[in-house]
């Protein structure tokens, strides 16, 4: 088994931090994983992408060239990486913030998630990245979605672990989707 | 309403400085500057290592980067090839205070008709948020995690305080961009600066208290207020040296 | 059973650094190795060590040979612009054969350059970098497991020979975050070190650290010295990992990220029946010469993958010695070759070298 991942968008969006469960869930399943952020003049611009591969083996590069799911969350993010995505891969786009017309176009396997809006709802624009995780990991089966609880634990910040029930509760959405 | 046109020496072009820096009021007040003395064919900027690094991107005039605290020596170079030049140095605390203290002293010392404007915002913007010499004392940073603590990290510099003292420096004035009322002397203090360089009279160095609202954690407003309340308690604002230089 | 923890390059090393038993950091903000001089702001004094961030990157290199000479493990970290101001110290530390640790977290260059990542610097690491006849022992890890295992061994290495030790990382190492296992308890090598200057207490001669001899028969013997103890460091410290070169089409060296990215090179290109081998040097000083040399016999054309413009090429050329081809390539500027360019590269030279 070997995911390669890209996920993209903003600052702000918890870009980073979601690689980190990702990466973190691995880890906990026994898996290898790397997990290597935008830096530098990059950030300033305000996009911020991650590049998260987990896998049975030994990773090679951590830098993904050509990701088997992109995890977009604005429309430059797809523009940006949508043609690299590999043909068996697939691409989990937020309705909303891509837009249903670039959706529509795109030539890849799609999925079109309201994340961001349901997440709104929810209360906190944070839940919009566990909605997509809990998407990537109906698709994929990657690991438990048990283990995300236990990967919250160790990523989130001890004052953020209340809300860890409402986390899971985005990610059960996320996997019904 | 003269003074909201576009500077000529400011290029017209989009900073990348974070919202509420003082970098970008400090770019615009020294094009003012330069154009109301009507010097933009023969001044000589030297940029500096820090968020500034390429700041001549947005100046209009010409400029050369220089190694992270060696500006007032790439100055020199350039100042005494073309002494009828107005030369000038865009430094920050780090730059300045740290890595190139050795530069600004001798420059200094050697009354280098320089001018240096010295952006003090207490802390390393560029390389996110360390501790800077010009750091308050219990001022957090990422490498004095639990606030500046003086028996482990030492004082913070006073170098308007310091280079007064140096026979070279002929003006040396400290002064603050955090409202409009700072920024018009802070404007009185860099035009004097560079008419002292232009007569030829020796160094001369403006020290701008800044914000930083990205890495000091505030809004852009209450960074204001931090300057007013914190930065200018430690560093009296005023002039140190030259007040009496009639340019 | 140690546990696996899922760290940034930066902090394994700064990780490293406190469980090897240094306790003295000296440092200066540069990126990309900023994650480390921050961790080490925090963990160090919780460690009961000494932190300071220095005025420059020529200060922080000389407290580390004032501590290290005082008998203490010592070490800085920088980032390629940093580690040029420290060559001078890191001569004088050559020099007075004081036991150091520095690390480069590289960037691109030359001047300011950039801040992605780069390889840019393998020859002033491994050629000198400042004045005069000397050595450093350079190790080149490529994952976090690597980042952290050989900056503990390069305290020992330091210890045991009087070097100064290099580990030599790039951006992209340092900020990713990895799978790390931690050993419970490191045993750090211990040798006493009577030369130190610790205050003789009355007890002992006195002691000086110096690099200077104004006599050249007495500086002769000194460089007579060194030049012996580089003879047996590169007998007996040589690293580099081998992996399917035996028959191989084609053999790339490479070290770090680079051969990282050649990893997946590997399986791309099997799955068009090109055989790929890899030389990893682990030490790029000691260079793997034998092993490098001894790639002729295995294959009909080498290659040396760098993010580079061609440095670690020149040393796989001296050590292939003209017996087989060796091509080169590189990107510069912070931008890494991709999968695809690489095997586009190796097909073209293939077609070219064998018939
Ligand atoms: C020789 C060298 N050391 C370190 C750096 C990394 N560096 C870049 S900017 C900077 C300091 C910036 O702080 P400051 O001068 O206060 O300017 P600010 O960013 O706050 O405007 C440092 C240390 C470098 N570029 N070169
Ligand atoms: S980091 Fe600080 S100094 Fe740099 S541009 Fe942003 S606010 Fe200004």
């Amino acid at each position: 088994m070997n995911y390669e991942i890209i996920i993209a968008g903003f600052g702000g969006q918890g870009i980073l931090s979601a690689g980190r469960i990702i990466s973190v869930s691995a880890i906990l399943e026994g898996k290898n994983t790397t997990w290597f952020p935008s830096y530098g003049p990059e950030m300033r611009g305000g996009t911020a992408n991650c590049h998260v591969i987990v896998s049975d083996g030994e990773i090679g590069s951590p830098i993904i060239n050509n990701p088997d799911v992109l995890i977009c969350m604005t429309k430059p993010a797809i523009d940006k990486f949508e043609s690299y995505v590999k043909n068996t891969g697939f691409i989990l786009a937020d309705m909303s913030l891509v837009g249903e017309d670039k959706i529509k176009s795109s030539k890849k396997q799609i999925f079109s998630i309201d994340a961001a809006k349901k997440a709104g709802e929810m209360g906190h624009k944070a839940y919009a990245m566990l909605i997509m995780i809990g998407k990537l990991i109906k698709e994929t089966k990657i690991f438990k979605p048990e283990t995300v609880e236990k990967a919250l634990y160790e990523v989130l910040k001890p004052e953020l672990h209340r809300l860890i029930p409402d986390d899971m509760a985005a990610l059960a959405m996320g996997m019904e989707m | 309403m003269p003074k909201r046109l576009h500077p000529k020496s400011l290029e017209n072009t989009i900073m990348h400085y974070c919202p509420g820096c003082s970098h970008g009021i400090a770019h615009r007040v020294i094009a003012e500057v330069i154009d109301e003395l009507g010097i933009e064919g023969k001044i000589v900027g030297i940029a500096s290592v820090g968020c500034s690094y390429n700041n001549y991107l947005y100046f209009k005039f010409d400029m050369q980067q220089a190694a992270h605290g060696r500006a007032p020596a790439v100055a020199t170079g350039v100042k005494r090839v073309h002494p009828e030049n107005v030369v000038f140095t865009y430094q920050g605390d780090g730059d300045l205070a740290a890595i190139g203290t050795a530069e600004i002293i001798h420059a200094a010392a050697r009354g280098e008709k320089i001018t240096t404007i010295f952006i003090n915002n207490a802390i390393y913007g560029m390389t996110s948020g360390q501790m800077a010499p010009t750091t308050l004392i219990g001022q957090v940073t990422t490498t004095s995690p639990l606030g500046r603590d003086t028996s482990l990290q030492g004082f913070p510099l006073k170098m308007s305080e310091i280079l007064s003292q140096i026979d070279g420096a002929v003006f040396v004035e400290r002064v603050s961009m955090h409202d409009v009322k700072h920024i018009l002397s802070a404007k009185r203090a860099i035009k004097k600066a560079f008419k002292v360089q232009m007569a030829g009279l020796g160094f001369s160095i403006v020290e701008v208290l800044s914000t930083c609202p990205t890495n000091w954690r505030l809004s852009p407003v209450d960074s204001a207020k931090w300057v007013e309340d914190n930065m200018m308690e430690y560093y009296k604002l005023g002039n140190y040296k030259g007040a009496e230089l009639e340019v | 059973m140690p546990k696996k923890v899922l760290i940034k390059g930066n902090e394994a090393i700064g990780e490293a650094i406190i469980r090897a038993g240094c306790r003295h950091y000296f440092g200066y903000p540069i990126t990309p190795q900023n994650e480390l001089t921050n961790y080490m702001s925090k963990y160090m004094p919780e460690a009961g060590g000494v932190f300071i961030q220095a005025e420059s990157e020529i200060a922080a290199i000389n407290m580390v040979y004032g501590a290290a000479g005082a008998g203490a493990r010592a070490i800085t970290s920088s980032s390629s612009p940093g580690i040029s101001l420290k060559q001078e110290g890191i001569s004088y530390i050559a020099g007075a054969e004081v036991p150091a640790v520095v690390v480069n977290v590289m960037r691109c260059g030359p001047g300011l350059g950039g801040i992605m990542p780069g390889q840019s610097d393998y020859f002033q690491a491994v050629k000198g970098g400042g004045h005069g006849d000397y050595r450093n022992i350079v190790l080149a890890p490529n994952n976090g497991q690597e980042l952290y295992e050989l900056t503990v061994k390069a305290f020992d290495l330091a210890d045991k020979y009087r070097v100064l030790v290099m580990v030599m990382a790039d951006g992209a190492l340092g900020q990713m975050m990895e799978n790390v296992e931690f050993k419970d308890k490191e045993t750090p090598y211990k040798i006493d070190k009577p030369w130190a200057t610790t205050g003789s207490g009355m007890k002992r001669k006195k002691n000086y650290i110096t690099s200077v001899y104004i006599n050249p028969d007495e500086l002769e013997a000194v460089n007579i010295r060194l030049q012996a103890k580089y003879k047996e460091i590169e007998k007996e410290e040589v690293l580099f990992e081998e992996t399917d070169c035996e028959g191989a089409d084609i053999i790339i060296c490479a070290y770090g990220l680079a051969a990282r990215i050649t990893r997946n090179v590997m399986k791309l290109a099997a799955e068009e029946s090109i055989k790929v081998g890899l030389l990893r040097p682990i030490t790029l000083w000691p260079f793997p010469k034998d092993a490098v040399g001894s790639l002729a016999d295995k294959t009909d054309v080498i290659m040396s993958v760098e993010l580079s413009a061609g440095q670690m090429v020149e040393d796989v050329r001296l050590a292939v010695n003209g017996k087989k081809p060796v091509h080169f390539y590189g990107r510069t500027g912070g931008n890494l070759p991709t999968q695809k360019e690489i095997l586009n590269e190796i097909k073209r030279v293939l077609e070219k070298e064998v018939k």
